[in-house]
């Protein structure tokens, strides 16, 4: 199965992980300041940046780009518990 | 001043005049002693809508919550039509403030809502309806009522996403929703004219507020340019007219910290609880602080909870970068003073402070886990996993209980060097 790396930068943590998970099984586990609400890709809560291989993640679901935009969610922000890491290199922080 | 009557020689509610333009039509509750659970009021409360009327239209600003509706519909009657209304702003969609919407609407068709960017989806839950017409709005955005203009304020999280004000430029008066609102209800309706209800401000403040104080301060950064203003309009409470600038700078005041800084600009603040039936749990509590204490910058506190009240902790917690938490497991779950100052930490915000939990257990111990998840529920990062000691803590336990504290310590300051771990180390 391929792997990522997964880098959470606030903490300088990288995780090597099976293509498929999602950020949510990580982010937590290793303690970075990426923080959940409603944890169903609904309240906007866990929305990070991601600094690097945006192309290496799940492209985000209609529901979710409508969340990002009603939270007026920047540029290359996602929700990490929809993103799904695909392969390669990924960094993100909380935002 | 003539004080104006809330009810006609009817005996029917009517409208209260804050200008010519601007008119009160909000209701009042005042045997209401509890609010959304979680407050009381000794004085009840009011639901505040206003009405703005301008050459080319009216706009109607909130409603009321749905039982006080026939007051509030009866208010608006003596001043508007229901064909003038043009506009209907809603500051926030808390069923206390838009109750009377569904009715307003059909029987003010032609009206079209205002909400902010955030209040969109949950518009439509509230309705329960796609079918309908809103117009999102941001700061900067304005809708025109002819010779009168209303500007909105984009404040979310006072206290829910969706919250914004409304400003009205040709007579400088705020609408500010829950923003400088408490429950108080006192039908003189003005800051001048009320009882003394600054308690009831402060408690407002502390338990809506508070938990959202960096939005608060964003929000007040855009209202301050707006001052000198002729009244502040809330959602709830008195209508403050007189010195409306006292209020914004109160709420400047309260954005700060509740106790002055004891620490030095380059220093985290790490404050451990424990409480421990046996001693063991206190040994690991003195352990862990042993080792967070060994590294610079970190200012690490003790405190066993058996010793004192909870609510001087929520102020210090508040302040603190890091919070760990000492419990026993009894009968399969922390302990009821963990879980009481647990369950006081919502009126802070807590969000990405660092988090751990520790505890000696007799047989499960199931209670730092559920710790664990509590502190990840309040939106704490938790870096380690939390230390779990079966009975008394031998001299490896111990020094195990040191490192944890080292750590945490080191995590907290941002000297633990970079870490690359495989998924299935993380269990």
């Amino acid at each position: 199965m391929a792997k990522a790396t997964i880098t959470f930068e606030d903490i300088n943590v990288t995780v090597t992980a099976p293509a498929g998970t999602r950020i949510i099984e990580i982010s937590e586990k290793v303690g970075s300041g990426i923080t959940y609400g409603c944890r169903e890709g609904d309240c906007g809560t866990c929305i990070m940046k991601v600094t690097e291989g945006w192309n290496n993640l799940t492209e985000p679901s209609v529901l979710e780009d409508k969340v990002l935009r009603e939270n007026m969610a920047g540029k290359h922000n996602r929700l990490a518990c929809q993103a799904q890491i695909l392969g390669g290199v990924i960094k993100v922080k909380p935002v | 001043m003539i004080r104006q009557p809330l009810f006609n020689a009817n005996g029917l509610p009517q409208a209260i005049a804050l200008s010519e333009r601007v008119h009160w039509v909000g209701a009042l509750d005042p045997t209401l002693r509890t609010f959304d659970i979680i407050l009381k009021t000794a004085n009840g409360t009011t639901y505040n809508a206003y009405v703005v009327r301008g050459s080319e239209g009216v706009a109607v600003i909130d409603t009321v919550k749905q039982n006080f509706a026939d007051e509030f519909f009866a208010r608006l009657e003596s001043v508007a039509r229901y064909d003038e209304i043009k506009v209907i702003v809603l500051n926030h969609l808390e069923p206390d403030h838009t109750g009377a919407l569904p009715e307003l609407m059909r029987r003010a068709p032609k009206a079209c809502v205002f909400i902010s960017q955030k209040a969109q989806a949950m518009l439509k839950a509230l309705l329960k309806q796609d079918e309908f017409e809103f117009t999102p709005v941001l700061t900067g955005d304005t809708v025109s009522l002819g010779d009168r203009q209303l500007e909105f304020l984009h404040t979310p999280y006072l206290h829910w996403p969706d919250t914004q004000c409304t400003y009205l430029p040709e007579e400088k008066i705020l609408f500010s929703g829950d923003v400088f609102g408490c429950h108080f209800c006192d039908n003189r309706l003005f800051n001048d004219e009320v009882g003394d209800f600054r308690f009831s401000f402060e408690y407002y403040y502390a338990h809506i507020m508070r938990p959202f104080k960096d939005y608060v301060a964003r929000a007040l950064s855009l209202i301050e340019p707006l001052l000198p203003l002729t009244a502040i309009l809330p959602a709830h409470g008195p209508l403050l007219r007189d010195q409306p600038q006292r209020y914004v700078q109160r709420y400047r005041e309260l954005t700060g910290n509740a106790l002055p800084s004891e620490i030095s600009g380059n220093e985290k603040t790490l404050l451990i609880f424990f409480i421990s039936s046996y001693g063991n749990t206190k040994r690991m509590a003195e352990a862990i602080f042993d080792g967070a204490a060994g590294v610079d910058n970190v200012r690490v506190s003790l405190y066993d909870l058996e010793g004192s009240e909870v609510a001087p902790f929520v102020d210090l917690i508040e302040d603190a970068d890091a919070i760990l938490f000492g419990t026993p497991t009894i009968n399969g779950d922390a302990v009821k003073p963990v879980w009481d100052l647990l369950s006081s930490l919502t009126v802070i915000n807590l969000k990405s402070k660092l988090g751990g939990v520790f505890g000696s257990y007799g047989w499960s111990g199931e209670g730092v886990r559920m710790v664990e998840d509590r502190l990840r529920g309040l939106k704490l990062r938790v870096p380690f996993p939390g230390l779990r000691i079966k009975l008394i803590p031998t001299d490896e336990e111990i020094q195990q209980c040191r490192q944890f504290g080292q750590d945490i310590a080191e995590d907290l300051v941002g000297i633990r060097p970079a870490r690359i771990i495989d998924i299935a180390e993380l269990g």
